[in-house]
């Protein structure tokens, strides 16, 4: 504590000194520990310019405590030539003593005592002198009143070899009167306690000062993974613009819905085993919705709804085969042929976000599943100008302003598109999602009204993320190599939404 | 989407002007091509093998160039060309004539043997053709981008092209035994059998692909002239003898496939490709394929279709406003010859032989929109008015997402990539791999998903069915049962399930489970039926996992609350 009775004396001292004081020169006058001293010192430094307090760092000599016994039992070799009497002592005696060893050896080579081998009960040993000097207990005691000064270097040496002795290095402070000193310093309060408001205590008190360079302490909180944040954000755009969820809880579809229904050929690259992950296990679907499936299989391999077909020979045994979905869009097939069973039809407006599976070349940007954003309108008489329309609208939410639109194919769309957007940091046009108008041979089978178009779009969840935290490997994202360090620190998702343009007019 | 690599000088030479690299991208991004890279064949090589295997390489600019993977008519510099020019009305596209020769019409005749492995064969003759180094190469090329997309790397289609002049007709198409088939194929300098080929070839990185086509059937297909000269053995290798060269003036090309429409569309595509060399230009020689029945078809089809389209109708999928006239131009620009006829609302459009793509009259409006520019249609809002719904499903797993955020858990959205053997039935470990793979992370981890594992159901139509499970778990110096307890009790009291044995309640009964120290798991059970487990894992689960530490885990099915 800041007013401790350490400090309390400290800053006692410290008036009546001119200049300052040592701190362990003072922990010695008052006969406490130096590390009290020192956090009297530090406990008034942080009260403001009470005190100055400058460290030194001093170097001292100080014995061990193999040292501190010999200054004052004496040293080995003393203690060894003291038990021995006149007459003599048997060697094996000598060594059974506490300091027989180191003592006897020594006090050989200072040539006080000698061995006589010629005894009949073994080897005895003899004073050689009377009386000795134990210059070395001298020379303990010296540094121990704080003469080490007065030794040799080659004595202290000595000494330090016999592991009596020790340099060690003291920090200390020179405490002097600060600008503000005062030895009446009260007790400053660390916060504010109940008890002080009832008793209106707080008026009197001061208080420490706050360090507001200190980190706060985080909040247990939980964190939500930024696929999460980032995909409750674009559910949140597609429901403001009215598109109503669709169902995609069914990973495993079968060939049918997710490529023949879509107009997909058989011999589509797309349906290889390179492309896809194929079941085994249960290996078929066990029905399709067979009268469906018959107009299905007509249009592809004959043609109609005015449409040449492919002409090729449609095999049930392929579209029963089951895979790990590919896109959502067999999601959206099986709405659009549940809206289309719906009379009369109805305009309608769907998305869905949720995983889809490829079996792509893993790197750091492909995985062998993805979550699929998809947006679908179900309409009389829509355009590729509403199809633009609407994504300039979807796009804009997501602040991407700046769009064009490339000529592609895409096997179930047509017209087909490309959305590219300018990206201000890359300086060039970036492909931000696909998007078509889907083909009459697939909605007509469906039994979809003639003169209703369905536009669809689509994009990746992962991108748009990877973009938005600035992570460059899908695997720090997606999977268990998580990095959950970055889940704990990735922000809010915000769309970055700039204030958008006034909606479109429709055209006249 | 195939890639087409040209010479950027001889593209610039054909289309009579040049461009910089940032023009001709924009043009190829207005006509659904993408300029995907500028480099050159040196550059190539020292980037697949170093620097000094690339040092003699030629450093001619090569544009790579994606093309839509329907447009076969663009696979090659001719195409690209030809269709550039069109759309940039610089020519006119040309008309396609399948003509008759002045002598006898060289005749295919395939035999019934063919039907198990291969039934279909087409061909035709370029006569008089002249190539070049580059024409020649352009050619081989063309075969080998058909063949790796429209043919299916040759399991659809696989075409032979041969030197006419080498050989007699009239040649037969038929399938014998392969010990039976013994010719010198190209690139060799010695006959071999059919068997002997397939051996020698299991180590050609590039012919090994095509083995599997035809390997372990009882008959090989095979052509040969009316001396008993092997052409080829499709799909695998032509024969020696016949090979094309720089030189060659006619060339009999032959298409073989279990696909007949793909094998007359592979055919159309590379006489009218490459007849722009012939003497007579676009003209193609016909030649006569009698099918095993007796009848007898000639080829290249070369079929003009014509389709009429409304031009409102064009105007209305696109959302524009443009006269039947200036349509019937765009069409055209896109090598849709067009015309308007009838009550002048009426196009009337000559699909020609390279556009096997257009097969409904949404193709064709797609084209109209692609001269037009898809980027000078006017942008409008559909006027579709719907309300919004969220599947339940959706909705519950964010509420309970928010709620469990809030008691302190990390939310890991997906636990599985690249190692699928089975979809996942459960969701534990995906959540103890995340924490192997974060151990540096300061303890407790407490970690939850909530997210889809799949089941076997018969009851569904594809035979399975997707369950949404909640999984937790704890991992700490003390295993924290009461902490993943506690969370129990949280979700419970979220959804409106109180503790308790009755039908509405909920209640945990001691159990036991494979992954569980014996003594410390529960099933949980809830409105009547069991939903999941919750315990402290078994040491040895803990181990194989790579952790240290104890850990205590909940997983359950939440579809009952949804």
């Amino acid at each position: 504590m800041a007013d401790g009775p350490v400090a309390e004396l400290l800053l006692r001292r410290l008036e009546a000194s001119d200049g300052g004081l040592d701190s362990a020169d003072l922990a010695a006058e008052l006969g406490v520990e130096h590390q009290a001293v020192v956090g009297a010192v530090k406990s008034l430094q942080a009260l403001g310019k009470v005190i100055e307090a400058e460290l030194r760092s001093t170097k001292r000599w100080e014995l061990t405590s193999e040292g501190e016994e010999i200054a004052q039992e004496g040293s080995h070799e003393a203690r060894v030539f003291r038990s021995i009497p006149p007459e003599g002592l048997a060697q094996s005696e000598l060594m059974r003593l506490p300091s027989g060893k180191v003592g006897f050896s020594k006090a050989m080579s200072n040539k006080w005592i000698r061995v006589d081998k010629s005894t009949a009960d073994g080897p005895r040993v003899f004073r050689v002198v009377d009386s000795m000097e134990d210059d070395v207990q001298r020379r303990l005691q010296m540094v121990q009143r704080g003469q080490a000064e007065k030794l040799g270097e080659k004595e202290r040496s000595e000494l330090r070899k016999r592991k009596l002795l020790a340099e060690v290095t003291l920090k200390t402070y020179w405490v002097s009167k600060g600008s503000a000193f005062s030895t009446s310093i009260s007790k400053q309060e660390t916060e504010l306690s109940p008890e002080m408001i009832s008793s209106g205590s707080w008026r009197d008190r001061p208080f420490k000062p706050y360090n507001f360079l200190a980190q706060g302490v985080l909040p247990d909180s939980g964190h939500l993974h930024p696929l999460l944040k980032v995909r409750s954000q674009f559910r949140q755009i597609f429901l403001e613009m009215g598109f109503t969820e669709m169902p995609t809880d069914n990973f495993i579809e079968s060939s049918f819905w997710n490529f023949d229904a879509l107009f997909q050929p058989q011999q589509h690259p797309a349906r290889d085993q390179h492309d896809t992950f194929f079941l085994r296990d249960p290996a078929e679907a066990l029905q399709l919705p067979m009268d469906y499936v018959q107009r299905v299989k007509r249009t592809h391999s004959q043609g109609g709804y005015g449409s040449q077909g492919y002409k090729y020979t449609w095999k049930l045994d392929e579209a029963r085969k089951n895979l790990l979905r590919t896109h959502t869009t067999s999601a959206s097939a099986r709405v659009l042929y549940r809206l289309a069973q719906k009379k009369p039809f109805t305009p309608a407006k769907y998305f869905s976000i949720d995983r889809v599976f490829r079996n792509e070349t893993l790197d750091a940007t492909h995985l062998a599943e993805f979550h699929q954003i998809e947006g679908v309108v179900a309409d009389h008489g829509l355009t590729l100008g509403h199809l633009m329309g609407i994504l300039r609208e979807f796009f804009s939410k997501l602040g991407i302003t700046q769009l064009r639109f490339k000529p592609a194919y895409n096997p179930y769309t047509e017209p087909s598109m490309e959305v590219f957007s300018y990206h201000p940091g890359l300086k060039k046009w970036v492909e931000v999602g696909n998007s078509g108008v889907f083909r009459p041979e697939m909605l007509l089978p469906m039994g979809l009204p003639e003169n209703v178009s369905v536009i669809a779009w689509g994009l990746s969840l992962e991108r748009p993320t990877m973009i938005k935290y600035g992570i460059n490997n899908i695997r720090e994202l997606v999977g268990h190599k998580v990095n959950l360090q970055m889940v704990y620190d990735s922000p809010l998702c915000r769309l970055d939404a700039k204030p958008r343009p006034p909606p479109t007019q429709e055209a006249a | 989407m195939p890639t087409v690599s040209v010479k950027r000088d001889l593209l610039f030479q054909a289309l009579g002007r040049t461009y910089t690299d940032e023009e001709f991208d924009e043009l190829c991004f207005e006509f659904g091509l993408e300029l995907d890279e500028i480099t050159s064949e040196k550059e190539i090589i020292s980037k697949e093998q170093g620097s000094i295997k690339a040092a003699g390489a030629s450093d001619v600019v090569l544009y790579k160039i994606d093309v839509p993977a329907n447009r076969y008519d663009l696979l090659c510099l001719e195409g690209l060309v030809r269709g550039l020019q069109v759309f940039k009305e610089r020519i006119k596209a040309p008309v396609y004539k399948r003509v008759m020769p002045d002598g006898k019409i060289q005749k295919l005749i395939i035999t019934e043997e063919t039907a198990k492995i291969r039934p279909f064969a087409v061909a035709a003759v370029l006569r008089n053709i002249k190539f070049t180094k580059g024409r020649y190469d352009s050619f081989i090329e063309l075969q080998e981008k058909l063949h790796q997309n429209i043919c299916r790397k040759r399991a659809l289609v696989a075409i032979g092209t041969h030197d006419l002049d080498t050989l007699s007709g009239p040649f037969t198409y038929t399938a014998k035994r392969p010990s039976d088939i013994k010719f010198k194929p190209l690139n060799k300098t010695k006959e071999y059998t059919a068997c002997e080929l397939m051996n020698i070839y299991k180590t050609d990185n590039h012919l090994k692909q095509y083995l599997h086509i035809i390997e372990n059937k009882p008959l090989y297909p095979v052509i040969y002239d009316s001396n008993g000269v092997v052409l080829s053995m499709p799909p695998i290798i032509n024969g020696d003898h016949s090979r094309i060269t720089v030189n060659t003036r006619n060339v009999f090309i032959e298409c073989t496939g279990t696909d007949f429409t793909k094998a007359k569309i592979v055919l159309d595509i590379i006489v009218t490709m490459f007849s722009e060399y012939c003497e007579k230009q676009f003209t193609v020689e016909a030649a006569e394929v009698v099918f095993p029945n007796g009848k007898s078809y000639t080829f290249p089809e070369l079929a003009y279709r014509k389709e009429i389209v409304r031009a409102d109708l064009i105007n209305k999928k696109v959302g524009i406003r443009e006269t039947p006239e200036n349509l019937a131009k765009l069409l055209t620009r896109m090598y849709l010859k067009s015309e308007v006829i009838g009550d002048g609302n009426q196009i009337e459009i000559e699909i020609p032989p390279t556009r096997a793509d257009i097969i409904h009259a949404c193709d064709i409006v797609e084209d109209a929109a692609i001269a037009y520019g898809y980027n000078n249609i006017q942008m409008t809002l559909p006027k579709t008015y719907t309300i919004a719904n969220q599947c339940s499903q959706e909705d519950i797993a964010d509420k309970l997402g928010v709620d469990i955020s809030a008691t302190k858990a990390v939310h890991i959205s997906n636990p599985k990539t690249a190692e699928f053997q089975v979809a996942r039935t459960t969701l534990l470990p995906g959540l103890l791999k995340t924490i192997a793979a974060n151990r540096k992370m300061p303890l407790p981890l407490k970690l939850f998903e909530i997210s889809d594992i799949v089941i076997k159901d018969s009851n569904t139509d594809v035979g399975a069915k997707n369950y949404r499970h909640l999984c937790a778990v704890y991992y700490n110096k003390n295993p924290g049962f009461e902490i993943i307890h506690g969370l129990l009790d949280r979700i419970m009291q979220l959804l409106d399930v109180p503790p308790g044995e009755d039908k509405a309640g909920y209640v945990i009964r001691a159990s036991e489970g494979p992954a569980f120290f014996p003594g410390r798991c529960a099933e949980i059970f809830a409105r009547g039926q069991s939903i999941g487990k919750l315990g402290v894992l078994h040491p040895d689960v803990i181990t194989k996992f790579e952790l240290t530490m104890p850990c205590s885990s909940l997983e359950i099915n939440i579809e009952p609350f949804l």
